[in-house]
């Protein structure tokens, strides 16, 4: 089974995060970045499935020159090789034209099975497994908490909201959306980490694919937002900040 | 502008975000000079229909056939593109279901078009709509604004406008009825049966008081710790996903999209940063307290009152302050 896993590079989770001038980004200079987390369910779903069933792991991510970094680390835990879809400006690409450029990209590697995370803890779009799957005519399901490949066909479960789940089947090749928390990822070993050395990473400038950027949205500007509550802020050492907030919930919110 | 709302139901039941969406697409349809007409999609949906046309809206879309009876992602995005194609609406919106985030883009972009997904709110500004989505987990909020020609797709967040607040019509909207072409060998994937887990240990929907904890426990052996305080304050423990991912409480304490809403009149957040996905799940408790290092943690925007601070200096304060009031 060739398996394409869509693996995006985003701000690490507790980089302190501060708006470029040009308002529509943040200032990327002095902040580190790391794999999506969602991303990394995707791919530890990939790497099981080959364990299983045989076959190899592509790990494809898009964006400036330091994405090589997270497709390293895809490879270090275990995927075979790696396609860099390399453009310095892919924080302003709309879901639409992203989705297109990745679509040229895996059109060309035929894969069995695309997997993708449920979204970015960037932009948070949660478009790109739906938009790909249209993209390249395949059949989807999203939101997966198990995978059961046989004979040419999946059987996965699917979570649905307020605690319901379903089965759902389809054939192969298809696209699958990962649902954080359908496993547990590996840490990269030592071995990993240096065999990662010697596999390939092909780059594809985005530019060259020919796929128009006719933006279907803009991101006019991002900014902090604004409080919808006013929020009392308790101060003190930790023993006065907590006699405070008790006596305010006894006597002022009348909720203790 | 015209304006269609895809309503949600599944097995005859509506999706409750439907309305809120309706309820936004009112309050457009009533600035912009807007007609407003409402589908609802599925298989002996009728009555749905007709419940839909007592509320203020010019028409409703009654899109059914046998291949629509189960929800499937090509039979849904089939059959609203044929409805989009014989309407032609400027504007399509619809709730930021787990249903919708399974179709919509597809809908989409089978007509070449963009879809601004999970909004929080719109506002006309210049002649043009800005939707306001949030971005970074909500650490940061964004406008957007559609480029290129209609149709555009949106689709609100749960929470983002109130169901409550969706107008009467005066009198009954008519329902139309629409045909729609699909074939069997159309729909690739197979819907089973749906199902619940292991029945709810747990009702949270019925407690008082909740402590959740989020990634700031760090690890398990620091869960007694919150749930002492739990206890102490009569209430039930409950956390946000990554805790219930990582196997350290049963999925039945999960608060959020994918786990329970909730609405105590006391919510305890400790060392839960406030992602969107937890929010929604809380945000209509009547007294929120947050308590998380990270001063700009979008926690904050929901709490009324915070403690910026290390949870394993406060909890240990906040469970002898309470201890001594007992006494």
């Amino acid at each position: 089974m060739k398996i394409i896993v869509c693996i995006k590079q985003v701000p690490a989770r507790d980089a302190p995060l501060r708006i470029a001038e040009s308002g529509g980004w943040i200032k990327e200079a002095d902040i580190s970045f790391e794999m999506n987390e969602p991303d990394g369910f995707a791919l530890e779903e990939a790497l099981r499935l080959k364990e299983k069933h045989g076959g190899e792991v592509v790990a494809l991510s898009m964006g400036p020159e330091r994405v090589k970094a997270t497709i390293k680390e895809a490879l270090a835990k275990g995927a075979e090789r790696g396609i860099h879809v390399l453009d310095d400006n892919f924080f302003a690409l709309d879901p639409l034209a992203s989705a297109r450029s990745m679509a040229v990209a895996i059109r060309k590697e035929s894969p069995d099975l695309v997997l993708t995370g449920l979204q970015s803890d960037d932009h948070g779009f949660g478009q790109s497994g739906v938009l790909l799957a249209e993209l390249l005519g395949l059949p989807h399901a999203t939101i997966i908490m198990s995978i059961e490949a046989v004979d040419g066909r999946m059987k996965l479960k699917r979570e649905l909201e307020a605690g319901w789940f379903q089965w759902v089947e389809l054939p192969l090749p298809a696209l699958l959306s990962i649902q954080s928390g359908i496993n547990k990822p590996r840490y990269a070993t030592l071995k990993g980490i240096m065999a990662a050395k010697k596999k390939e990473i092909a780059t594809i400038a985005r530019a060259g694919l020919g796929v128009a950027s006719d933006p279907t949205q803009k991101v006019e500007r991002i900014y902090v937002p604004q409080k919808s509550k006013k929020t009392e802020i308790i101060g003190g050492t930790a023993k006065e900040a907590a006699g405070k907030l008790i006596e305010k919930l006894r006597f002022e919110a009348r909720v203790l | 502008m015209k304006i269609l709302v895809i309503a949600e139901q599944r097995s005859g039941q509506w999706n409750k975000v439907s309305f809120e969406t309706l309820a936004a697409a009112q309050q457009i349809a009533a600035q912009a000079d807007g007609r407003l007409a409402a589908a609802v999609v599925g298989k002996g949906v009728a009555t749905l229909a007709d419940e839909l046309a007592a509320k203020k809206l010019d028409e409703v879309l009654l899109v059914e056939h046998d291949l629509l009876a189960d929800y499937t992602p090509d039979g849904f995005s089939l059959a609203l593109k044929q409805v989009i194609e014989q309407t032609k609406p400027d504007l399509v919106l619809l709730p930021h279901t787990y249903q919708v985030r399974d179709f919509a883009p597809k809908l989409a972009a089978s007509l070449g078009k963009g879809m601004i997904g999970d909004c929080t709110g719109v506002r006309h500004e210049g002649g043009n709509l800005v939707f306001v989505r949030q971005m970074f987990q909500g650490r940061t909020a964004a406008d957007v604004t559609f480029a290129g020609a209609a149709p555009w797709f949106a689709t609100f967040q749960a929470g983002a406008f109130r169901a409550d607040l969706v107008a009467e019509g005066a009198g009954k909207a008519p329902v139309k009825s629409l045909a729609v072409e699909l074939k069997p060998e159309q729909i690739r994937t197979r819907p089973l049966e749906l199902f619940r887990e292991a029945k709810q240990a747990v009702d949270l929907t019925q407690a008082a008081v909740i402590v959740a904890i989020g990634r700031g426990i760090k690890e398990p052996a620091n869960i007694p710790l919150a749930e002492k305080l739990a206890k102490l304050m009569g209430g039930e423990l409950a956390a946000s996903r990554p805790i219930c991912d990582e196997g350290w409480l049963p999925m039945d304490r999960q608060i959020g999209s994918s786990g329970q809403t909730v609405a105590p009149k006391l919510y305890l957040a400790l060392g839960i940063s406030g992602a969107i996905q937890h929010v929604v799940g809380m945000k209509g408790s009547r007294t929120i307290v947050a308590i998380n290092k990270d001063s700009n943690a979008p926690i904050f925007e929901v709490a009324d009152y915070g403690i910026v601070g290390d949870i394993f200096e406060i909890i240990p304060a906040l469970t002898e302050a309470l201890e001594k009031s007992k006494d």
